[in-house]
């Protein structure tokens, strides 16, 4: 990138209050994403809910502060995401293939996990859309909000 | 079989990582495997030689929809296979030399590769949607290959026109297949052998053999759709060797020999395949003789050798059969040795123009036998195996049922036969006999690499030709009894006495040499067949595509305007006349108010919420208070949803709604002041569009109540969301297991439209 010029022209708002709740809704809402990803094969929830909630908690943390300090936040830019969700999902998919079974077949664990529940590639496939979901959100939402 | 396939495109796209190996000497070792699949597809020899026999393969893929990957080796497939695999070593081996040190080499043979993998595909196949799928493949390596000299503007325009060709007859060869799997209730080729009477008596035969025939045409080149192979020999000249010759203009072919036995024998199967391939035959032929470049005519006289394939499958009887058995392989060995000679021609000499070619005898010795052999062999002449085909073509003409028609099917195949003599000899003799015309300089001087392939071809010439019994009992035979569909011997033999078809094949020599003769005179009269270029099915179709993009042109411009208030209205005013039609033409309204629950307190609020929403966000001037406004509207559905036992989708919908809203608030900066753009009349009108749209939806979902509703498939999923899926979310067990194929589709939906953005904003930063 060739203009090293701030691509944000919201001035020094004052957003102690905001940036101070975001301090620790970032983290709850993460955990919360991660709490309805989780419970999403019982109860309510699933990885594109779970998925998108996490999305809401970094926008909301590009708004406190800005886009080039949640975009920090990530090792990789989100975008990276998509691939690795993809590829979750479908190695879930395949595995059921190389067990003999058709596509997309569910297959579990014997033994339940505590707070889980039964594991099984259904919860991977679901892990896989909730990276997807992420990365794409965040990517389009950030994208946009960066170029000028 | 399978294995070995998937094993070709594994090594396919492997070889692209071995760049720097491949330009090193050791690249010639590449021709080890089609050379390995050539000697294991030999070992089936045994197995298929008497024509009863054939060796299956069967694994499941999707066997829900009858979809396998079933293969089946039979005569026609080895045969095939044979041809494919013997002449694709020869091919890699004289690639490696001709694109020596060029820098994409690699890629070169990975897509030959994966090409040669989609060929044994489509040969071997017994389910009709993986044969669909290995065709195309075909198609889509083929682009690759023909397009290779990507930085050439006509190359690239070749190569697409190949693909919209083909690929147009992939799409009918899946339309073919679905006919006649909602038929028959399979999609196993093996099995649709029993089923010919019901395909025959079926009322949709007629429309299944011409979704057959376009494929089969479209592919093979056939009249009027031959025009994408001429243009195809943009291709470096061992494409147009493998491709153009030997392999995928023959898969056409292969295609109709393939279910010769199944709708075959009809009055409407032969008299199209007459019609098409007669023309075909002539029309290739005549042209052939009317071009300068070598390339150029090989093209013309390759459509019109498949034209007369296509023709003899259209005479069907069984010397027909025999005769296309045979002549696929006698073509397939003297027209890939042409094409190998005429690179190296070219390679050695930047030209292809036969008038600029003369006494290369000199310079290539052992290039100037082959080439000899390979136009003795198109020509007839006995002792090749050309003569042998051009036996049983005429004696299938000759022996046709009626014989007035018989007649004229001897006439066309003469004329053919002159004229294809006539270009081979062009081809074979022309650039090598003579006086030089000036002292050729040879910059490359061609090495093993590039002269064995010919001259290996040469030999099997002369071979089957000397002694035609080794290809019958070998291959022939197996191939005859696959089309057919029952054995009968009728051994080959050189000499069959004085006959009816040696005299034409005489005829035909001493004509097609007055053809070559002529050559120079109407040399100058090549304008007159460019005269009627203009009516060439290349220019009619061209003009027809570019009408239909000038066409398109328009219409996007009218509903694709760049505004997305129009696209809004568009789309709505469409979905209130096509629904509103059906719904009011077809459905018996009914609006029962009955079964309705009472409103509640808080279901009242929220409603009311709602409206004071909608109006603020109509009325307001500042576009953030719309904006608000209108995420508040979402809101309050979500309340809806909630109240109303949806918490997963009240959940989702509020997600959505806010960042839908931030969305807005990060696009709402670069838009340009928030104005009122329309006047009342514009407000009426949309007034009108949005209150009908309301109407309408409420009627349907009221309606929706009172229609009787099919719940089975949602009881299904109910009972079976814990016993099959140990989940008790049916919504998300749904998404993730009952239709989780649906969801990774999606998911990568979604990750294509996030790709957009990015490098769509990306692109233009970058540009800045």
């Amino acid at each position: 990138m060739k203009n090293n010029k701030p691509k944000h022209n919201i001035k020094k708002l004052d957003a102690t209050i905001l940036r101070t709740a975001t301090n620790y809704l970032l983290p709850l809402l993460l955990l919360f994403s991660l709490f309805v990803l989780l419970r999403g094969h019982y109860l309510s929830g699933g990885g594109f809910v779970g998925g998108l909630i996490a999305s809401i908690a970094f926008v909301l943390h590009s708004f406190a502060y800005t886009t080039r300090r949640t975009l920090r936040l990530f090792q990789v830019p989100p975008r990276t995401l998509i691939p690795i969700g993809l590829t979750l999902s479908f190695i879930s998919g395949f595995l059921p293939v190389l067990l003999g079974q058709p596509f997309m077949t569910g297959v579990w664990f014997a033994d339940k996990v505590a707070v889980i529940g039964s594991v099984g590639t259904a919860l991977f496939f679901d892990i896989g859309v909730y990276l997807v979901v992420i990365g794409v959100v965040l990517t389009i939402l950030l994208t946009i909000s960066e170029s000028d | 079989m399978l294995t070995l396939i998937f094993l070709t495109f594994v090594l396919g796209f492997g070889i692209l990582l071995l760049k720097k190996p491949v330009q090193t000497k050791f690249v010639a070792l590449i021709s080890l495997l089609p050379f390995s699949i050539f000697l294991y597809l030999l070992s089936f020899l045994r197995s298929v030689k008497d024509g009863v026999n054939s060796v299956l393969y069967r694994s499941e893929w999707i066997p829900s929809l009858g979809i396998n990957l079933d293969s089946k080796i039979d005569g026609l497939s080895l045969l095939f296979g044979l041809l494919i695999s013997g002449i694709g070593t020869l091919v890699y081996l004289y690639a490696t030399s001709y694109l020596r040190g060029h820098p994409l080499l690699h890629r070169f043979l990975s897509y030959l590769t994966i090409f040669m993998g989609a060929m044994l595909g489509v040969v071997t196949s017994d389910n009709l949607i993986t044969l669909f799928i290995f065709w195309e493949l075909t198609s889509i390596s083929s682009f690759f290959l023909i397009g290779f000299n990507n930085e050439q503007e006509e190359s690239r325009a070749s190569a697409l026109w190949a693909l919209a060709i083909t690929g147009l007859g992939g799409f009918f060869l899946l339309s073919f297949g679905v006919i006649v799997g909602a038929i028959t209730s399979t999609y196993t080729i093996s099995d649709l052998l029993t089923q010919s009477d019901v395909l025959k008596d079926s009322p949709f035969y007629l429309l299944i053999i011409v979704f057959l025939f376009l494929a089969a045409f479209t592919k093979s080149a056939q009249f009027p759709f031959h025009f994408w192979l001429p243009g195809a020999m943009k291709a470096p000249t061992p494409v147009s060797a493998y491709l153009h010759s030997a392999t995928m203009v023959k898969a056409g072919v292969y295609l109709l020999a393939r279910f010769t036995p199944i709708l075959g024998g009809t009055m409407e199967w032969s008299t199209i395949l007459l019609v098409v391939g007669g023309i075909t035959m002539t029309y290739g032929a005549f042209h052939s003789v009317f071009r300068k470049d070598m390339k150029g005519i090989l093209a013309y006289s390759t459509i019109s050798a498949l034209g007369l394939l296509v023709f003899l499958l259209g005479i069907g009887t069984e010397i027909a059969l025999y005769a296309m058995a045979v002549f696929v392989l006698a073509h397939a060995l003297y027209k890939a040795a042409f094409f190998l000679i005429t690179g190296i021609v070219d390679h050695a000499l930047h030209t292809r123009d036969i008038t600029k070619l003369r006494g290369l005898k000199k310079y290539f010795p052992l290039l100037t036998v082959a080439a000899v052999i390979a136009a003795l062999s198109s020509a007839g002449i006995p002792l090749t195996f050309g003569f042998i085909g051009k036996e049983l073509i005429y004696e299938s003409g000759l022996h046709y049922i009626d014989y007035n028609l018989s007649l004229v099917l001897v006439g066309a195949l003469f004329f053919t036969n002159v004229f294809l003599t006539g270009s081979g000899f062009l081809i074979g003799i022309k650039p090598f006999f003579g006086t030089p015309i000036k002292d050729y300089c040879i910059s490359h001087k061609p090495d093993w690499r590039l002269i064995a392939p010919p001259v290996v071809l040469g030999f099997f010439t002369l071979l089957l030709g000397i002694l035609p019994v080794i290809a019958y009992k070998e291959i022939i035979l197996a191939t005859f009894s696959a089309m057919n569909g029952a054995v009968v011997e009728m051994p080959l033999a050189i000499w069959h006495g004085v006959n009816t078809s040696l005299l034409l094949s005489g005829a035909t020599i001493v004509l097609g040499t007055a053809v070559y003769f002529g050559f120079k005179c109407w040399n100058s009269s090549m304008n007159v067949v460019e005269r009627f270029e203009g009516i060439a099915p290349k220019n009619i179709i061209a003009f027809i595509v570019e009408k239909f993009r000038q066409l398109a042109f328009r219409y996007t411009w009218v509903f694709h305007n760049g505004y997305l208030r129009s696209y809004l209205a568009v789309i709505i005013v469409f979905f209130i006349g096509l629904v509103g039609y059906k719904l009011f033409a077809d459905v018996p309204l009914s609006v029962n108010t009955v079964g309705l629950s009472e409103f509640r307190t808080y279901e009242l609020v929220v409603f009311l919420i709602t409206v004071v929403a909608v109006v603020f966000a109509i009325n307001t001037a500042s576009r953030l208070t719309a904006i608000a406004a209108t995420g508040v509207v979402g809101y309050c559905i979500c309340l809806i949803f909630v109240f109303y036992g949806a918490p997963d989708l009240g959940m989702t919908q509020f997600a959505i709604d806010t960042l839908t809203t931030v969305l807005f608030l990060l696009v709402m900066f670069k838009l340009p002041a928030f104005l009122k753009l329309g006047n009342s009349k514009i407000q009426f009108r949309d007034a009108i569009i949005a209150i009908s749209f309301g109407i309408l939806i409420s009627i349907i979902t009221l309606q929706a109540l009172v229609s009787p509703a099919d719940k089975d498939i949602s009881r299904y999923y109910a009972e079976n969301v814990y016993t099959l899926a140990k989940g008790k979310n049916v919504v998300n067990v749904i998404l993730v297991d009952f239709r989780g194929f649906d969801t990774m589709i999606e998911g990568i939906v979604l990750s294509i439209a996030a790709l957009g953005v990015f490098s769509m904003l990306k692109y233009k930063d970058d540009e800045e």
